[in-house]
């Protein structure tokens, strides 16, 4: 099947612009701007049931829709922020299938009736913010961005912005916050975005991939789109696949498409003939689903990831094979968040501090078991009490892991070693 | 010199990025400005940027704290920022970073005696599927590096040095 979305690997010279005009570039923005009104756009969008790939998968048509209409000027900000560990898509995006994102920013802009969009890349970018950079001077050269697009009234610039280093700001809300030149950590929400988003304004903040999805649907319409996928998933997904397997990478499959298929048929399986022991398949937020045949035939759509006592997220898939201890894993998990808490709600900040404390001690032989016990019990303290999802992805890998792979843990604390 | 003298066209081109109301969204470019050739951010320089968009010094300086890619402090030309996160350590980053630690004889955080390396530990890079990751941060901007094997990596900082002694 040919690519929506990595269509690079089909027509390699695609991030060139005569290229991917020549290949139906444009002509979906070119449709939008001279041929619907801006609430037809968003109406098929919503029709298509796409839903956000940066995570949260909230329907996109749905958030365009909630943007105030009394309160101007309007924004888009493109999230591209990539910063879950084991997520790797956009960056992929950006970089070889450069036009067809911002042809998707450009469309929402049009459809929310933003003439002012942001790209906010992770700072780690640099390279590829100079490239965006690039290609949206030749967009505006070529009469695809700036005044009086198509010959109509409408007008549209992008510019790129560049982050510093800091996971929390892929939170829409902290990112917003960061884009206004302050220290990225969450607002309150309610309000939203779209009723108050940049310099409080209305806002609609979509990720990379999710906007690369818009041309598609507005060129082919909301019924091809839904050829793909599932009924309640519509749609195709890149599945960011690392860990122990031979072919880690990105590949773009319909959602539905089961954990077998991606680790075995398309990752080749685990790595020096180990056995595949865990599956996290939303990243370093992800409840941990023990990888046996159930779990392996499971489809990955937002539901039934649920079902299996996870979720789908950003579809970045971390495989464990055996070779390896849970324990281990919740301690690099637990780095991570400790590391990238905005310290701004106190049960994220002192929670993720306590649990480094606590599972540093059980990593250096010294926990007992009533420290995995304690451990636990930190992370469920933790769970519903802060202001972004943060404090709750931080104690995911920790609670499931001791709930689902005790014996790796009762190993580290029982004083015997491998 | 000021970062005015020094700059003034590129900091009219950051500021025309945002809606001249909101100057402010100018802070964290016109940060990575005044860091990129000495790798740090002066007082001095705090101070202007702070001019520039109207906030106050301790607002820049709790900036330069909050995100890890700025710096307030001189350290190596070149910095060494590894990865080893979950993806990346279950693909061999933390025996990684202790080759390249011990080739340098420094431990993570610390900066070669000649003043050219630090190494870093750093958190995920979106590179997962080519780990071992590094990414080095310098004067003349962020690159990555990846699928390095060690000697690819000591070839790379050879040269890296070569290329100083040279100047």
């Amino acid at each position: 099947m040919a690519h929506i979305l990595l269509r690079h690997r089909d027509i390699p010279d695609i991030d060139q612009l005569d290229v991917y005009v020549q290949n139906g570039g444009f002509a979906a923005f070119k449709k939008a701007v001279t041929t619907m009104q801006p609430d037809e756009v968003t109406e098929e969008v919503k029709a298509s049931g796409l839903r956000g790939r940066g995570g949260a998968g909230f329907p996109t048509g749905l958030k365009w829709s909630f943007m105030d209409k009394n309160n101007w000027p309007h924004y888009v900000v493109a999230n591209a922020d990539e910063s879950e560990p084991g997520t790797f898509k956009d960056r992929e995006i950006m970089e070889r299938n450069p036009f067809q994102f911002l042809e998707g920013v450009a469309i929402a802009a049009y459809a929310v009736g933003a003439h002012r969009a942001y790209v906010y890349l992770r700072g780690e970018f640099w390279q590829v913010a100079a490239w965006l950079d690039e290609k949206i001077a030749e967009m505006e050269a070529a009469g695809y961005l700036g005044e009086n697009l198509f010959g109509t009234e409408y007008s549209l610039k992008i510019y790129t912005h560049l982050g510093a280093g800091a996971y929390i700001c892929g939170e829409e809300t902290a990112l917003l916050e960061s884009l206004e030149g302050k220290r990225g950590q969450p607002r309150i929400r309610p309000p939203f975005p779209p009723s108050y988003g940049l310099y409080g304004k209305p806002t609609v903040v979509n990720n990379v991939e999710t906007l690369a999805n818009v041309p598609y649907i507005i060129a082919n319409g909301a019924q091809a789109y839904r050829q793909f996928g599932t009924e309640k998933s519509p749609g195709v997904k890149i599945f960011s696949l690392s860990g122990n397997v031979n072919k880690p990478g990105n590949y773009e499959l319909p959602l539905g498409a089961t954990f077998r298929e991606l680790i075995y048929e398309y990752g080749g399986g685990i790595q020096d003939g180990h056995k595949i022991k865990a599956i996290m398949p939303a990243g370093a937020s992800s409840a941990v689903i023990v990888a046996n045949d159930e779990a392996l035939d499971t489809p990955m759509d937002y539901e039934n990831v649920q079902n299996v006592g996870s979720m789908l997220g950003s579809a970045s898939v971390i495989v464990i094979d055996d070779t390896f201890d849970m324990d281990w894993v919740v301690a690099k998990t637990i780095e991570f968040f400790k590391h990238e808490s905005c310290g701004k709600c106190t049960p994220c900040r002192e929670g993720n501090y306590w649990m480094l404390n606590i599972i540093e001690r059980i990593e250096e032989g010294e926990g007992s078991p009533q420290d995995v016990q304690l451990l636990d019990n930190v992370a469920h303290q933790m769970q519903g009490k802060c202001l972004c999802a943060l404090g709750e992805f931080a104690t995911m890998a920790v609670t499931t892991s001791i709930e689902r792979f005790p014996e790796d843990f009762a190993k580290r604390v029982g004083g015997q070693h491998e | 010199m000021s970062l005015k003298e020094k700059y003034s066209q590129e900091i009219e081109q950051i500021l025309a990025k945002y809606p001249p109301e909101h100057k402010r969204s100018a802070v964290m470019p016109l940060i990575y400005m005044a860091q990129r050739e000495g790798g740090y951010v002066t007082k001095e320089e705090m101070a202007e940027i702070a001019a520039i968009v109207g906030i106050t010094e301790t607002e820049v300086a709790s900036l330069i704290g909050f995100y890890t890619l700025f710096h307030d402090k001189k350290e190596g030309i070149y910095r060494l920022q590894i990865c080893t996160d979950l993806p990346c350590a279950l693909r061999g980053a933390d025996r990684f970073l202790r080759d390249v630690c011990d080739h340098l004889g420094i431990q993570p955080g610390e900066t070669t005696p000649d003043g050219l390396f630090t190494v870093e530990e750093v958190k995920c890079l979106a590179a997962c599927d080519h780990a071992p990751v590094m990414q080095v941060q310098s004067p003349q901007g962020i690159e990555y590096h990846e699928q390095l094997t060690l000697d690819m990596t000591i070839g790379l900082l050879d040269a890296l040095r070569q290329a100083e002694e040279a100047e």
